[in-house]
This record gives structure tokens, C-alpha cells and sequence, in this order.
């Protein structure tokens, strides 16, 4: 059985010049143990999806009443139905854990990082402070970080930007999630660095059996560690499927258009080719099919530009954003 | 052949704190560093953040000090001496030498409309002397640079990322200069805007005969758009050559394990990251 389960997902946003659409009609699985990685340019949608599923969008939020958010257990949570701060506390860190881009910006800076780790301890578990501090050093030392009972008494500042980075694992994981939501992760980090905290979560996954939502618009980090993949564009998901299948044989354009305009180690005299056009702007979101303002493959007057492509198989388990004729 | 830019023996360093007796401790930036620009190249400079690269690339525009070294620019007719400059030959040298910036966001001033900006330094720089004058170049560079005429009146604001970089071009370019400092000007950029702008840097150097340093921590951005390349780590550069021996058949440990660690794009290929022992910066005194 699934982990969790997303269904029509929907979220507006009121601003002055009306409701905005940022995610609509998204839907996924998330298996226990498997990494989904959810790829997408800015403004795609991505990281308000991530936030829907711990409810920490902002006031200005609207989702639309048909919108589902499944966390499968003993019994099953909508966690979109939780009004109360109070029922949200037992998911929000606890049963879902989240880190940042920029871990400097999730750390108090006032604060030492083991005070930090303990603080969220407490508030998680019945763990006394003693307890709580063995257990949050003999995880940083699990994370790689040498020298863990001298670095538990430190500030964020005295870490480098790696460390940081596995601190703020750390922290996530000392709760046991279930779930592990990481948001573009690795951006801030140096390519060095990037891997090797790309290493450090694969093994974790084994270690812990979490499932993990892998957020980024990289497809290289994608392709080394999602299991899945989904890809975003304007608040829709127009391609999913096994992360080999789709980036081997990508069935949207827009999905071989990202492809396509990444270049290629492999092959130095291949141009590059961009996607054609720009982003529409969220405020004229186009009718039909999401991206036919900037498919060339399409030919005028196709059924793209009016009504919008159901997710048909591809192949068993990959999903795409296309009418049936075109499979 | 004569380089555009010469950097001979390039020292940068920078003070940290202060003391009450005596010169406080500097870190060096940037430590005895050599690299020629060639006429006509893209050139591209490579490292990890903390590498120098910014601060040499920022040393040969006069934005840092120089403590130690020379830069010569030399285009044939002008000569500066970058670290001995006069005030009047400085305000020439502008006119040669200018830089595009990383994020389009932060470097266009939401107050001025996208004509105000790209005029912005050529009144400054006094290069053309009538409205009717600037307005005429400002369409010229704005057509060069694919920025739609309509567009000129309006305000940054109502730009996508990629459009405003286009805008942060056309200014970069408007004075007329020969050689071009391009920082990190597509990390903040989508992929599929990216390779977009990188075209266009390519066919502006075929158009209006320009030589870049294109400063990046991308290994496969600069693959694609450089001939030369130049790889920095901890103030120096480790290693240089012509790009496509750079990339089959790197020297140094640390190109490699730059290499290495790009992630590749199919899940079943990946190479394990060369061991490289990391350095720090050294402070003296």
C-alpha cells in the first residue's frame, strides 16, 4: 500500500489581482521507500505542492474543496482536512520532516545546533534532554560530521556549507519520518559537495526505509536518486513515470524539451537547443494543454490548444499528458 | 599574436579585521596567478565558490585591489595598465571593458524603464551626445540582443527571467566594449532559458567581435560555449589548456574530481568521485 496520496490537487493563491493557479489537478503515489523526484522549472509549482502536503503555505492559500492529501496509516490522515495547529504537530516534523535549499536560513542563528536538534526532540517525542542529546550526536555522526559531541555545542556559522546541509538532515531524520520532503537540497552546494550528500541520502534510504520527495530542477541529481519521476510545468504534472523510462524515452515535449536544452558532456558539438519562448506568466495561464504555447511539434488548431490532454500510459506505469491518438 | 588581456603574476588579497599595532592579517584571494586572454576568445574560468574567480575576474575591470602583479589590456590601438590607471584613462578603459552580472533580478533598477537602462551608460560614459543619438543606439543594441522594440517603455517588472538577463545584456553591451566579464550570468537561470542566452552570448561575439571571461561553476556550461579554459581552486589556477583537452584528459585531481561529480543523466552510469583532499585559504600575518 501507498505511503501517501495526492489527488487532484488543486491550490490557488488570493493576491490583488485575484486568485492566482500555482498547482492544478495534480496527482501521485508515494510508495514506502521509494524516492519520487518531482523536477520542473521555476515557477512550476513544485515547492508549493511539497509545502501542501505539511500545510505550510501561507494564509493567502485556497485549495479547492476536492483537493485529497492521503497520508496512509492506522487510521488514514487527510492532511488537508486538519484545521487545528495542534493536529498538524504530530505530522508536521513528525510523521513529515523537511529540509531547505539554504540551510543557513533553517537554523537560528542564536541558537547552537544542538540545542536545535534536542528543542525538536522534545516537542516530537517523550525523549528526556539527555536522551535526546546521545541520540541527536550519534547522528551527526551518521551524517559524516567528525567530530559530532565537539560540533553539537557549535553555531551554523562555524559550519561549512556541506556540513550544514547534513546537519539539517540530521535534524530531519532524528524524528524517524516517514516522509522526507528535501527542496532543491544540493543547489546552493558546490558540485563536490553535491555528491557527496547525494551519497549520504541514497544510504540513508536503505538505512531508514523512508520514502523521500526529491525536489529539484536538476535531471542529473534527478537521474542519480529517484526512483520515479514527475515532471512540472505550470502547476501540472505532464509526465511521470520509472526515472530510466522517462528519461530514456521522454513522451511530452516538454519533457525532451528540457532534455534537449542541457548540455551534453558526452557530445561538446551538439548546439544547445532551448525551449522556445518564454514562461507565460501565472496571471494568463493558458487554455488547453499547459504548454502549447511553446510546442513547436504542435501543428495550429490541434486539440491541445482547447481542451486539456487527460495523463495516458505510455507504457506500464509511465504517465503522460497526451490524448490517446498520440501515444 | 598580442593578448587582449595579460595578467602577469595576479596577487589579491584582502585585510580581515583589524589591529591596533601594526598591519592586520590578509587572506589572499587571488595567489600569483598568470592567464592570457586572447583576442576574439571565450575563455572560460572555472572553480568552486571560495575559488578567486569572481575576485579575478572583478581585479581585471579595477573592482578589486591589486596587491601584487600586472593586468595589461591591449586591443592594438589602447593600452591600459589596469593597476596604474589615471582617472581619465579609468572612464576610457569603461568604455572597453564591462561585465554582466548573475542575476537579472537584482541588476536592473525597477524605477527606470528597460530604454532608461540600456542608456543609462552611455550617457554616463558620454558616448553619445543627443537624445536622438542614444535613442538610436539603444534600438540597435536592443535589436541586437532580440529584445522586442515594443518592450522599451515598459519596467523590468514586467519581464521573465530570461527577458531581463536579454536587458542585463543590451546595457553590458551598449557602451561598445571589447571585452566582456560574463559572472555566473546564467546560474540563475532555467535550463531551458539557459541555453538560450548562451546562444546568444555566441552569435554577439560573432556580431559585434567580442572576447569574454566567462566565469562559472557549470563544468558542462563552459564545455559548451568556451575554447579555452582555466580551472581555479583556492586562489590559483591548477590547470589550463584548450577546452577539449580540459575535458578528455584532465591533470590535476581537482579538474577530475570536478569532473567526476557532475551528476550524469542516466541512473545506471556513475563514476565515483576521484578522493581529493581539501585546502583552506591561507591568512598571513
Amino acid at each position: 500500500m501507498s505511503l501517501l496520496t495526492v489527488q487532484d490537487l488543486t491550490i490557488r493563491f488570493k493576491t490583488d489581482e485575484g486568485l492566482i493557479t500555482a498547482v492544478e489537478d495534480v496527482s501521485f503515489d508515494i510508495e514506502p521507500g521509494e524516492v519520487l523526484g518531482l523536477v520542473g522549472e521555476s515557477g512550476s509549482g513544485k515547492s508549493v505542492t511539497a509545502k501542501a502536503l505539511m500545510q505550510l503555505n501561507g494564509w493567502n492559500t485556497v485549495y479547492d474543496p476536492a483537493s485529497k492529501i492521503i497520508l496512509h496509516g492506522d487510521p488514514d490522515v487527510d492532511v488537508l482536512s486538519l484545521r487545528r495547529e495542534r493536529d498538524m504537530l504530530p505530522i508536521r516534523g513528525g510523521q513529515i520532516s523537511m529540509i531547505f535549499q539554504e540551510p543557513m536560513a533553517s537554523f537560528a542563528p542564536a541558537l547552537t545546533v544542538g540545542k536545535q536538534m534536542v528543542e525538536q526532540l522534545q516537542i516530537h517525542t517523550k525523549m528526556s534532554k539527555a536522551q535526546a542529546k546521545e541520540l541527536s550526536i550519534e547522528m551527526l555522526d551518521r551524517v559524516g560530521i567528525t567530530e559530532p559531541a565537539r560540533r553539537f555545542d557549535q553555531y551554523v556559522f562555524e559550519y561549512s556549507g556541506g556540513m550544514r546541509q547534513r546537519a539539517m538532515i540530521a535534524m530531519a531524520l532524528t524524528t524517524k519520518p516517514r516522509l522526507l520532503i528535501a527542496d532543491e537540497p544540493t543547489t546552493a552546494l558546490d558540485v563536490t559537495i553535491q555528491r557527496q550528500v547525494i551519497d549520504l541520502m541514497k544510504e540513508l534510504i536503505t538505512d531508514f526505509g523512508m520514502s523521500i520527495l526529491f525536489i529539484t530542477h536538476d535531471l542529473g541529481v534527478i537521474a542519480q536518486t529517484a526512483d520515479r519521476v514527475a515532471v512540472m510545468y505550470l502547476g501540472r504534472i505532464l509526465e511521470k513515470g520509472p526515472v530510466r523510462d522517462v528519461l530514456r524515452t521522454p513522451a511530452h515535449a516538454y519533457t525532451r524539451g528540457l532534455l534537449n536544452a542541457l548540455p551534453d558532456l558526452d557530445n561538446l558539438d551538439a548546439p544547445l537547443t532551448p525551449i522556445p519562448g518564454d514562461i507565460p506568466s501565472p496571471l494568463e495561464r493558458p487554455a488547453g494543454c499547459v504548454f502549447h504555447t511553446r510546442n513547436a511539434e504542435l501543428a495550429p488548431g490541434s486539440r491541445y490548444e482547447t481542451e486539456v490532454p487527460p495523463m495516458s500510459e505510455v507504457r506500464p506505469g509511465h504517465f503522460a499528458a497526451l490524448f490517446p491518438e498520440d501515444v | 599574436m598580442i593578448p587582449l588581456v595579460q595578467i602577469d603574476n595576479l596577487t589579491v588579497s584582502f585585510p580581515i579585521g583589524r589591529r591596533v599595532f601594526g598591519p592586520p592579517p590578509m587572506l589572499k584571494a587571488v595567489k600569483g596567478v598568470s592567464l592570457s586572454i586572447p583576442k576574439g576568445s571565450f575563455v572560460g574560468l572555472v572553480g568552486e565558490s571560495g575559488s578567486g574567480k569572481t575576485t579575478l575576474g572583478r581585479a581585471i575591470l579595477k573592482a578589486s585591489p591589486i596587491s601584487e602583479g600586472k593586468i595589461t589590456f591591449d586591443d592594438g590601438t589602447r593600452r591600459y595598465d589596469i593597476g596604474t590607471m589615471s582617472k581619465a584613462q579609468e572612464r576610457d578603459f569603461r568604455t572597453q571593458a564591462q561585465l554582466i552580472f548573475q542575476d537579472p533580478y537584482a541588476a536592473l533598477s525597477p524605477r527606470m524603464t528597460v530604454r532608461d537602462i540600456i542608456a543609462e551608460p552611455l550617457e554616463l560614459l558620454g558616448i553619445t551626445n543627443t537624445r536622438e543619438d542614444t535613442d538610436a543606439r539603444v534600438r540597435e543594441i536592443a535589436g541586437k540582443c532580440r529584445i522586442n522594440l515594443e518592450h522599451l517603455r515598459r519596467y523590468p517588472h514586467a519581464f521573465s527571467g530570461g527577458q531581463r538577463q536579454r536587458i542585463s545584456i543590451a546595457r553590458t553591451l551598449a557602451a561598445g566594449p571589447k571585452l566582456v566579464v560574463a559572472d555566473e550570468c546564467v546560474a540563475a537561470l532555467d535550463v531551458s532559458i539557459q541555453a538560450d542566452i548562451l546562444n546568444l552570448l555566441k552569435q554577439l561575439q560573432r556580431d559585434l567581435d567580442l572576447t569574454y571571461l566567462f566565469i562559472s561553476h557549470d563544468l558542462s556550461v563552459v564545455a559548451h560555449v568556451c575554447d579555452y579554459v582555466a580551472v581555479m581552486y583556492l586562489g590559483e589556477i591548477v590547470e589550463e589548456g584548450p577546452t577539449r583537452q580540459i575535458f578528455a584528459n584532465p591533470q590535476h585531481d581537482y579538474t577530475k574530481s570536478l569532473l567526476a561529480a557532475i551528476p550524469s543523466l542516466d541512473p545506471d552510469q556513475r563514476s565515483r568521485v576521484v578522493q581529493f583532499e581539501r585546502g583552506t585559504v591561507t591568512v598571513e600575518g
